[in-house]
């Protein structure tokens, strides 16, 4: 009888939403300056809240606690995988982005590359790869509100994933990047606070002592000191270990090639504020990550393994179950409170970051593929028609959503936490090398690029077809067919290199001649922010 | 706003004979782009010094933080997986080699994020808004007007040649990070 409170807040949260969408979209304006880029006049404060309200996913609140309570250390690695991927953001990524880009991935690569092929190969990965990380988030949001609901009540679990996509079509469509960056900023703020109290209550029933709090977890994990040591989720046999260090790779080099991610950089007026604003988020991201380390032993150690196992076998369920029990149990006044807070957190993250991925999509779509794919209107004719562009953008939302929707319904049972290492593996193998090449390599060239984005896109989506994910184990898509080819799960070890590889070959085989007038360009405006937009 | 308040102290001045050595030579023929960098201001600024300056300072910052934030991280991941046992040892208390290093993971990545952060600031940011600021007034006046600058000779620019661009002073006021 403990959901009523979280359904109430959770509504408030909605309405809220609502709120902020339906303000700014009466007072929009209609450009595509202000549809994909919120007028681009976000402080980096803000934006480091917005930046770190889209990273942060349900998966990682509630799966990764979840990971730590079952498996100890080996849940900790996505922690730490997570924050240091930031680095790669900060150091190579977030500056030059903002000074050679306008709104998508492809704006920049098109600085001194040939527009068509490349927008519209650019365009195809970062709409893949928004898809798969949309698609993660629904499934995740129909699996926790079965879970809160009690049992597993397949009309929930449906009309969940309609209203999400609903939801997220309506914020995106109607309020743009600045309704979208307030969503993102009031869940981040949501999220620290929520995590935060529970952090400090587990560190208080321990007293501030965290190896006590360690020897506790480990005494009721039922492992001992193995719980806090590597092995007990990835040290089976060989190919568990290359698969952890797979999905290692995926994570550390996705981040900088999400398209969400690179699209909040353009949101800010300067290099000098979006390099502000990540380190805003390093900030905030590290103190989550800390905090769901503690959240995660703290479940291990105050519920024990097996009862967050038996409430849910992957552990979504630890910090809800956590929070009922740091409260007083499930008949008190404050388990009841602190549950239907931790759950509507849960349901605000999913909100704000589905809201930044369709955001980011609708851009690649209309910016992009439909620009492209339009011959006349990819030179020059953009910029006298922007309110036609938004209106695509607009629509390009709404398109997003069904597909989500629908891949959301089919997927009810793929793994969440998968489907977020798939998404930051083809990001990492299809949009980091075209990206990294483009904005450092002097030969670089269209052909490279080309390849690089497809030699990175199709290694990564067929590994995972012939994957044990996909047919061939017990827990695959396909239980009964067996056409597995590779042994890993996250194709990250293999298509990543593969990306790079590809882009290389391409520029060296490429009979067009490097650009170095567009070399000039890109360099000078990526390390200097002349002619920024 | 931040540009027109800094008009005065812009210290980056392009010489006409510097000029004059390569205009013509920006554009790469692009069958169905714009022409690039139709004054030639960008290869101009490419090889100047204090454009050079900046991508050096850079570059030995960003690159070599980089590879050793690459190598520890994967250090620590392969460490798990190929010496477990290693990483099991206790230190302190509960506290193990493992969970040890993964907070010091945390710890160099605030502490690398840091570092950048200030040499950015104090290391490139005033050569590079000058160079914008620079970049901005050429631009303005080869295309701004409606007019293109004539190519006089073809060819790329001397190298090295930076005629009246200084390094200004390191810090500015009202800078934070």
């Amino acid at each position: 009888m403990h959901q009523g409170p979280a359904v109430a807040l959770f509504s408030i949260f909605v309405v809220v939403t609502l709120a902020i969408t339906a303000w700014f979209g009466r007072q929009r304006r209609g450009s595509t300056e202000d549809f994909y880029a919120g007028g681009r006049l976000f402080s980096p404060l803000e934006n480091g809240f917005a930046i770190a309200g889209d990273y942060m996913s349900a998966a990682s609140f509630l799966g990764i606690s979840g990971l730590i309570a079952l498996y100890g250390y080996d849940g900790m690695l996505y922690s730490v995988g997570f924050l240091v991927a930031w680095l790669v953001v900060l150091f190579l990524v977030a500056e030059l982005v903002r000074n050679c880009g306008r709104f998508t991935l492809a704006d920049v690569l098109v600085a001194r590359l040939r527009e068509r092929p490349v927008r519209r190969a650019a365009g195809i990965s970062s709409v893949t790869v928004s898809v798969l990380y949309l698609v993660a988030q629904m499934v995740g949001a129909g699996s926790l509100v079965s879970l809160l609901l009690g049992g597993t009540d397949g009309r929930a679990r449906t009309w969940t994933v309609v209203g999400v996509g609903a939801l997220m079509v309506v914020y995106v469509s109607l309020g743009g990047m600045r309704a979208t960056t307030w969503i993102q900023i009031v869940k981040a703020v949501l999220l620290m606070g929520g995590t935060t109290v529970l952090a400090a209550l587990v560190l208080l029933r321990f007293h501030g002592d965290v190896s006590q709090l360690l020897t506790t977890a480990a005494d009721h994990s039922g492992h001992g000191r193995a719980f806090l040591a590597p092995g007990l989720k990835y040290g089976r046999d060989l190919t568990s270990r290359l698969d952890f260090l797979s999905l290692a790779l995926a994570l550390v080099l996705g981040t900088a090639g999400l398209p969400h991610i690179l699209s909040r950089f353009y949101t800010v007026p300067t290099a000098r504020a979006a390099r502000r604003s990540v380190i805003w988020s390093i900030g905030l991201i590290g103190g989550f990550y800390l905090m769901t380390i503690v959240l995660g032993f703290g479940a291990a150690a105050v519920l024990g393994s097996s009862a967050v196992r038996a409430a849910n076998p992957a552990g979504n369920t630890a910090v809800p179950l956590l929070a009922l029990e740091l409260g007083g149990g499930s008949d008190s006044m404050g388990g009841t409170i602190l549950f239907a807070v931790v759950a509507a957190v849960a349901f605000a993250t999913i909100l704000a970051v589905v809201a930044g991925v369709t955001l980011a999509s609708s851009a690649s779509v209309a910016h992009d593929l439909y620009a492209s794919l339009s011959r006349r209107r990819a030179v020059g004719h953009r910029r006298s028609r922007p309110r036609s562009e938004v209106a695509v953008a607009r629509t390009a939302a709404a398109c997003t959503g069904a597909v989500a929707i629908g891949l959301g319904l089919l997927a009810q049972n793929l793994n969440v936490a998968f489907l977020v290492g798939l998404a930051f593996a083809v990001a990492a193998s299809a949009n980091l090398p075209v990206l990294l090449y483009s904005l450092f390599w002097p030969r670089f060239t269209t052909r490279g690029a080309v390849w690089s984005v497809y030699g990175g896109l199709v290694p990564a989506l067929a590994l995972v077809v012939f994957s044990p994910v996909v047919s061939g184990a017990p827990d695959a898509v396909f239980p009964g067919l067996d056409f597995r080819l590779f042994p890993l799960d996250n194709p990250g070890l293999v298509s990543v290199p593969l990306g790079f590889l590809a882009g290389w070959l391409g520029t060296l085989t490429s009979s067009e001649a490097p650009d170095a007038a567009g070399h000039a360009e890109v360099e000078v405006r990526s390390l200097t922010g002349a002619g920024a937009a | 706003m931040e540009k027109s308040q800094r008009r005065d102290a812009v210290t980056v001045r392009l010489t006409d004979a510097h000029r004059a050595g390569k205009a013509g030579a920006g554009a790469g023929g692009e069958p169905d782009g714009p022409v690039r960098d139709p004054s030639g201001i960008y290869r101009e600024v490419q090889g100047s010094a204090v454009f050079r300056e900046v991508r050096r300072r850079y570059r030995r910052f960003a690159f070599p933080a980089t590879a050793a934030f690459l190598a520890w991280y994967l250090a620590y991941v392969l460490t798990a997986i190929a010496a477990p046992e290693v990483m099991a040892r206790p230190v302190t208390g509960a506290l193990n080699v493992a969970i040890l290093a993964g907070l010091a993971q945390f710890a160099s990545t605030f502490l690398l994020a840091w570092a950048y952060a200030r040499h950015a600031r104090l290391r490139r940011d005033p050569a590079a808004q000058e160079l914008r600021w620079a970049v901005t007034v050429e631009t303005l006046r080869a295309g701004g007007l409606g007019q293109q600058r004539p190519a006089l000779t073809s060819g790329r620019p001397p190298e090295g040649q930076a005629p009246g661009i200084v390094l200004p002073g390191q810090r500015r006021r009202g800078d934070r990070w």
